[in-house]
């Protein structure tokens, strides 16, 4: 019945909105994101084919509208980057000076079994907020959103040496995190 | 082209974001045959991909 399918889709309403606000930052736009999803999500109820959760299907038909709506708004928010965000400065105190990691990248184990954790993407989230504003941004729109490097750079109106200095700082960033918050407490 | 550990790590996260030149691509495997901390590195940025694209993740444990 249609009816059961709605109810049951708009459950998951606030988890999609956390999520489009992570991404948009703008709460008018991320509810846009959100009610356009559920619609097309009604709309298209009979192509879900129960082969993920319904959460994971909801989210990908949001990340589509998400990445429509960057497009669309493109150039209306560009970039404010500080200088602190594209230098590489205070990375130095990873490495001696001869270039070696002071201290030596842990081994994470198995790690794909906290994909199948719920707290594992906790943790994320709160790594990926405790990255600089724009660092977290372009980072969750090339690797969650899954858009090409060329176009942010494009959206944003950065170099495209800005853009690889900000994945880069994302990645180690979060992999600094990630083996003090996770893998140093659960692998 | 000889490679530090900070090198390294800037061309595996440029690699993940565009096609690196032949001397790089030529400099880093070499760099990675002889280093586990970068190899480690290079593992974790590739995980964390996997990881980024699944977010927000199950909304139980042990669903995908």
């Amino acid at each position: 019945m249609p009816g059961d399918k709605t109810l049951e889709f708009e459950t998951h309403r606030p988890a999609l909105l956390k999520f489009a606000m992570l991404q948009l930052r703008n709460q008018a736009q991320a509810e846009d994101a959100v009610q356009e999803t559920l619609i097309a999500a009604i709309q298209g109820a009979k192509n879900f084919g129960g082969k993920s959760s319904v959460r994971t299907w909801l989210v990908g038909i949001l990340k589509h509208k998400i990445v429509d709506l960057i497009r669309r708004s493109s150039r209306e928010q560009p970039l404010d980057l500080q200088d602190a965000e594209t230098s590489l400065e205070d990375f130095d105190v990873l490495y001696k000076e001869d270039g070696h990691y002071v201290s030596m990248p842990a081994e994470w184990g198995d790690p794909e079994k906290a994909l199948s954790q719920r707290k594992f993407f906790e943790t994320l989230e709160r790594c990926l907020q405790g990255l600089p504003k724009n660092t977290a941004r372009v980072f969750m729109m090339r690797e969650v959103l899954g858009i090409e490097t060329g176009e942010i750079c494009k959206e944003l109106a950065i170099t495209a040496t800005n853009c690889w200095v900000l994945l880069y700082r994302a990645r180690m960033g979060l992999r600094v995190c990630l083996e003090e918050r996770w893998f140093s407490t659960d692998a | 082209m000889r490679l530090t550990c900070k090198d390294a790590g800037r061309l595996i996260s440029e690699g993940l974001d565009r096609k690196l030149s032949l001397p790089q691509r030529a400099a880093l495997r070499l760099h990675l045959a002889f280093c586990d901390a970068c190899t480690r590195v290079n593992a974790q940025f590739r995980f964390m991909r996997r990881a980024a694209a699944r977010y927000p993740g199950p909304d139980r444990d042990g669903e995908s």
